[in-house]
């Protein structure tokens, strides 16, 4: 354990340079196959960030250790220049990390309304009580519903996951991941599976989050990577191939060769 | 804000509803219209408390488990080798050390065998109750081996009422009261916040994780308190009958208690009364009608229930009953 002293001498260097999540030489390799490379990625405080990069480019792989559902091979993640490589997943949501996944994760036999509760309440720590009724946890339910009105979500409250259309569900993923009032925010090709006619409602969404959260997006789709990012990491086979603001990747002449090449002259 | 309907119906969900009266009303009346079958009447409320403790752990957490009967065991074999070889015969603090000993060995079970899942978990649970039985088999100084501990008998409950032999009136009212008293608990269990996230877990477990709930601990946790209530119902079976076995913690239990819980229906806490009182009726009156072909009734049965009602009974009603209401 390094002491206190120094750990707020690190998070205020950290304050300093801006860095609210970072890693250092990050590597993870299953076997002989290497997906993360000494990737080197700093995502600032109240960022709009992109990652983008080929499919099998580990992006996904990159979000998994950033929260800890998989242990590196070699190097470091921090958080507000702490160092969070050995804290397990649920310590890490603690701490303010929390994700969407590429593939709905919901309570699909729960409404609506208590999928957003169970993460509420997890981040209130009110999750193991085993006395008080969970429907009269006002300030559970209170934030939850205030979560649904932002993402317009109020109508469907009452029904069960399963019963509502994907792009609908898409957006009680990132109602869960705000429930655990998350300092950072990886959001994983939120748009996936979304039919076009609803995306829409998902964009309105992602740039009506608040301000202060750092947001990192993964996304195909390279309209929204382009209106949403203040910048972008492309991250090809495990490492990071170019970074920058969209306009110096769009101008980038590798970077159109290995990938975005037709998404951006369509 | 909290005028969203949605709220309202979350906050009014663990309300009391008129029909749960109805499992008490019945328990109590049967005991005034079946005075001659008060000794089968203790052995179904018996087997009510074991059905939902085992509803805890795998209606509500998802955890399959098929040796649910090592608990149960645990409790009988506790209450008989305390009175048996200390004399410790008070009924109620027996009740207690029940509780206490199979919460133990589900805490300490359910901490190395919940780190796997499925199959190997099933088989795990398998194995924690065949170590219990072959303990049971070879110490047999202690718990009386194959033949078990006949002849047991207990001090009057809270002093006051003498276990009735004959009639098993003071039992009967005796397993009514203790199951309530667990469906208490079990109830507030359900409808509180731990009871919700064990329901997340069984939802998605990759999504509570990722919500930061300490996963593995509530599951272990709900794995003793079902346990130390299995331990329990096992208790009250020794002070209700008198004697304790190797088949209070053999395959067979373990194996009908979930039969029975998937014939009442699993996850809503009444389908261990449904399905206890269902199996156990059909049990009772076919072995009389037909003593060597009612197994394959009751076979036939439940392949149906296992094949058109997923759910169970109660399950069944409630879709019935859905129809019904939408036109």
């Amino acid at each position: 354990m390094s002491g206190a002293g120094e750990r707020s001498a690190r998070a205020s260097q950290a304050r300093a340079t801006g860095a609210l999540l970072e890693t250092r030489r990050l590597c993870k390799s299953f076997g002989a196959l290497q997906v993360a490379n000494n990737i080197g990625f700093r995502l600032e405080a109240g960022a709009r960030h992109a990652l983008i990069g080929p499919n099998g480019a580990g992006k996904t792989t990159f979000v998994n250790l950033l929260t800890g559902v998989l242990a590196p091979s070699s190097g470091q993640v921090l958080l507000d220049g702490e160092d969070v490589t050995r804290l397990p997943q649920a310590k890490r949501v603690k701490r303010g990390i929390a994700r969407t996944f590429q593939i709905n994760q919901l309570f699909r036999g729960l409404t609506v309304l208590e999928n957003v509760c169970i993460a509420v309440a997890e981040r209130m720590r009110a999750g193991g009580g085993m006395l008080r009724p969970a429907g009269l946890r006002t300030e559970v339910t209170d934030e939850a519903s205030r979560l649904l009105e932002m993402l317009r979500l109020s109508a469907d409250a009452g029904r069960r996951v399963a019963e509502l259309p994907y792009g609908r569900q898409r957006l009680v993923e990132i109602a869960i991941a705000l429930g655990l009032a998350p300092r950072v925010l990886l959001l994983d090709e939120p748009a996936a599976g979304i039919p076009s006619a609803e995306s829409h409602i998902l964009l309105d969404a992602i740039a009506g989050l608040p301000p202060e959260i750092a947001v990192l997006i993964i996304e195909h789709d390279m309209d929204l990577v382009f209106r949403f990012a203040q910048r972008i990491t492309v991250l090809v086979s495990g490492a990071v191939f170019a970074e920058g603001t969209p306009a110096e990747i769009a101008a980038n002449h590798e970077v159109r060769a290995v990938y975005l090449g037709s998404a951006i002259d369509a | 804000m909290s005028g969203l309907p949605a709220v309202q119906e979350l906050a009014a969900r663990h309300r009391l509803r008129w029909w749960e009266a109805l499992p008490w009303i019945a328990g109590i009346a049967a005991f005034f219209l079946f005075p001659n079958y008060l000794s089968f009447g203790t052995l179904v409320l018996v087997t009510i408390l074991f059905a939902l403790s085992l509803d805890l752990v795998l209606g509500y957490a998802g955890i399959v488990t098929l040796g649910h009967a090592a608990f149960f065991g645990a409790g009988a074999y506790t209450v008989g080798i305390l009175a048996a070889h200390w004399n410790w015969t008070e009924p109620l603090s027996g009740l207690v050390a029940a509780a206490l000993v199979a919460g133990a060995v589900g805490l300490v079970s359910g901490w190395v065998v919940l780190r796997t899942q499925g199959l190997t978990l099933l088989m795990l649970t398998l194995c924690t109750m065949a170590l219990l039985e072959q303990a049971a088999n070879m110490f047999s100084g202690f718990t009386g081996g194959f033949d078990g501990m006949p002849g047991l008998s207990f001090q009057p409950i809270l002093g006051l009422f003498e276990f009735d032999v004959l009639y098993f009136r003071s039992q009967y009212l005796y397993a009514l009261a203790v199951l309530f008293a667990c469906f208490v608990v079990v109830r507030m269990l359900v409808y509180s916040p731990f009871g919700r996230s064990l329901t997340g877990i069984r939802e998605n477990l990759l999504r509570m994780h990722a919500v930061g709930a300490p996963v593995r601990a509530r599951q272990v946790f709900a794995y003793a308190i079902s346990a130390a209530i299995a331990g329990v119902a096992g208790a009250v079976f020794v002070h209700a009958t008198g004697y304790v076995n190797l088949a209070v913690l053999g395959l067979d239990r373990a194996a009908g208690v979930l039969i029975i819980l998937i014939l009442g229906g699993y996850g809503r806490l009444y389908g261990a009364f449904v399905g206890a009182v269902v199996y156990m009726v059909l049990e009772h009156t076919l072995s009389k009608a037909y003593p060597t072909a009612w197994q394959l009734g009751l076979g036939l049965g439940l392949m149906l229930v296992a094949l058109y009602a997923r759910n169970g009974i109660l399950g069944l009603i409630d879709a019935l009953r859905r129809r019904w209401s939408t036109p």
